[in-house]
Formats: structure tokens, sequence, C-alpha cells
């Protein structure tokens, strides 16, 4: 079919969102958050990684650790979302299969995220060492 | 989803060889994009051997010989032949850049390859089809917007007003740093690509425009403004020097200063 739609309105197309600056904000405040947290998360680890299992769940169930472990995982589930999302909006041109594509990516990472989040309070809110 | 078969006419074949002039002692291979959409054939590489001894030192000085010494039916645009005019954009040895500031002795390898400028509708040969980069740019209203009655002499600007300017204007709208960007390979019907959104910034930081917010409103958009994830293409590639990726980072400060 040959379109008559001038360039310049195909250039304007459907106009601005008029949104974005406030994702963009986000996604660099994430990045920066994440970057102390990492650090301090590869490090927890490591210390997990030479206690055995008692010392890990106490570990958990101190506030401090528990919080922010929950945060490292809120802030990098979210990034991975963001990040994932703009690969979608980048590489995928057809609609039905971007809206699938940002959907799969949106429940995966809120299902993965929400997950993590509540093992960590399982444990941080449990009573003593499971199991015991 | 992803397209596992290329369009038709996308494989370029091997083309014709020119040889060079009988008695020509010194030649440089060029080996040129040839293609022309209403015939049927793919596009092709033409190679031409060319007396180097016989043209100037410009790529576009041995396009010139080419089409008037070996092949008129090579089709380049080309005007000014000083990088002021933009017309001689095209990709030489894999970078965008003019041709006529462009010396084929500083392109690197045995023969310079020549192709147009990439991920455009081709027109003929290394002539592309810019209409929706020009179109892009019309969309973003390039001139002074005002509601204050205009003085009676001009629009006063000061010094270092007029020097934020600097870097922005000088802009010739060669399209070569757009069509290097590959968001603006994926995404030209909605990413208004470097050189637009350079543009926006000139008209954004002039003190003399007061439509900032509503050309910031048109610029907020996760495609036309966001697709930009600083891969500096543009700013490698521009033959003026102009760093097209730090003006659309300084209209994304000013998209932030908006709301924090």
């Amino acid at each position: 079919m040959v379109s008559y739609r001038t360039p310049l309105g195909q250039a304007r197309g459907l106009g601005s969102a008029k949104h974005g600056a406030s994702h963009w904000v986000a996604e660099k405040v994430s990045a920066i958050a994440l970057v102390p947290l990492v650090i301090w998360m590869v490090y927890a680890v490591l210390q997990l990684a030479a206690g055995d299992y008692g010392f890990a769940v106490h570990w958990i169930q101190s506030p401090l650790n528990a919080t922010l472990v929950v945060l490292t995982l809120a802030i990098s589930f979210w990034h991975m979302h963001a990040g994932l999302r703009v690969v979608v909006e980048d590489y995928i041109h057809k609609t039905l299969t971007k809206s699938a594509l940002l959907l799969l990516n949106l429940f995966v990472c809120g299902l993965s995220g929400a997950l993590a989040i509540f093992s960590i309070l399982k444990v941080a809110l449990g009573a003593g060492v499971l199991g015991a | 989803m992803v397209e596992l078969v290329l369009p038709k006419n996308s494989r370029v074949t091997k083309g014709r060889h020119h040889p060079a002039a009988a008695g020509a002692t010194k030649t440089k291979t060029f080996k040129v994009y040839r293609y022309d959409p209403e015939g049927s054939e793919n596009p092709r590489w033409d190679t031409y051997e060319v007396d180097v001894e016989a043209c100037g030192p410009m790529v576009l000085d041995a396009l010139i010989y080419i089409k008037n010494e070996m092949d008129p039916g090579l089709a380049f645009r080309r005007s000014c032949r000083e990088g002021v005019c933009g017309s001689c954009a095209m990709n030489i040895g894999g970078r965008n850049t003019l041709a006529c500031t462009h010396g084929w002795s500083e392109v690197p390898g045995k023969e310079v390859q020549i192709s147009p400028l990439p991920h455009m509708p081709v027109m003929k040969d290394l002539v592309p089809d810019l209409t929706q980069f020009y179109a892009q740019y019309a969309s973003i209203e390039p001139w002074l917007h005002t509601e204050t009655p205009e003085p009676v002499k001009e629009w006063l600007q000061s010094p270092e007003d007029r020097e934020k300017l600097d870097g922005l204007y000088e802009c010739i709208l060669c399209a070569c740093c757009t069509t290097s960007c590959p968001s603006y390979w994926w995404n030209q019907d909605k990413y208004l690509g470097p050189a637009t959104l350079l543009q926006s910034y000139r008209w954004l930081i002039d003190s003399r425009d007061e439509a900032t917010g509503e050309r910031l409103d048109a610029l907020e958009d996760p495609f036309k403004l966001y697709r930009c994830h600083t891969i500096m293409n543009c700013a490698q590639v521009c033959p003026k020097g102009l760093n097209p990726a730090k003006a659309i980072a300084e209209v994304k400060k000013m998209l932030v200063e908006r709301v924090v």
C-alpha cells in the first residue's frame, strides 16, 4: 500500500509521550545504589560461604543484614527489568511480539524478585534455626 | 520477531572491474557500491583502478575522476567540495565522512571501499534518500520561537550566551552522525537521531528562544530522545568535529533539572 502521509506527518508520528525523564533518573539512581550494595553483598556472601547453615540463618536474622539484602534484591530486579525492557524496545519492532516480551519481562522479573525477597523475609522473620 | 532471511536485493554481488587507463604509473583501487533500485539487479561492488597522479588528494576527487574518465553512470552527490554543504557524506573505508575532506591516502587498507550512508533507502549508487532525516529535523521546528513582540532592531544576546551555541551551530546536517548510530538504524521511524537532537539542543540553549519548555515537552519521549544509549559513534564520525552525544546528554540534563 502506498502511503500518502507527508514525511513531516510521519516524523511527528504519535507525538511525544511526555514521559521518560523520571524513568531515566530511576535507572541512574538504582545503578548508583547498586554499587555499594553489590560490593557489600559480595563481601557478605564470602563470609557466609565460610560459615555453616546456622551462621547463615543467624546472619540473615540481623535486621540490618536482612534490610540490606532485601534492598539489594529489590533494586537489582527492578534494574534488571528496566535494562531488559530497553533491549526489547531497541530490537523488537512488531507490536504484538514487543508487548508479549515486555509483559514476560515484567512478570519474570517481578516473580523472581518477589520470590527472592519473600525467601529472605521467611528466614529473617522465622523463629530460630529452621529444622533445628 | 527476528527476521532470518534478508530482504530482496540485500546481497551485494561482485561487480565490474574497470582497469586503469594505459600509461598510468601509480594507481589506487576504489571499490564502489552500485545499485539502481529501479532495475532488477542486486547491488554490486564495482572496482576502479584510479590513476591517482591524474586526480586530486581527496576521495571526492577520485569519484569525480571516475565519473569523468571511467564510468559516467556513477551517481553521487557533491557541491561545495570544502566540507561546508554536507552533500558528499558517504561511508568511506567503513566510516561515515565527507568525501571532499577525506584524503584517499588516509583510508587504511589496500583499497578504498565506498558505500552510501548506512541504513538509509538508496536512490542510486551513493545517493541515499534523506527525506525522513530532513522531516525529523523539521519536526523540531528549528527556528526562533518568541511571544514577546519583536524588538524594533534585534533580539539581543550577550557574548557569553552566544558562546553557548558554539559547537552546535556548525552542524551542516550531512547525516554522518545519524546514519552511524545503531539506535537510529533499529528505530529510525521514532528516534530522532543525533543530528536532529543536536539541533534541538541548539534551540534549547539559545537565550533568545521563549519555547524551551514546549521544546523539552516535545522531546521527552522514550523513543524520540531516550533511544540514545551514548554509543558515541556520532561524536566519532562527525566531519566537523562536533559532539552530538554531549548535546543529547545536555538535553537529558535539562529534563532532569525540570523535575528535581
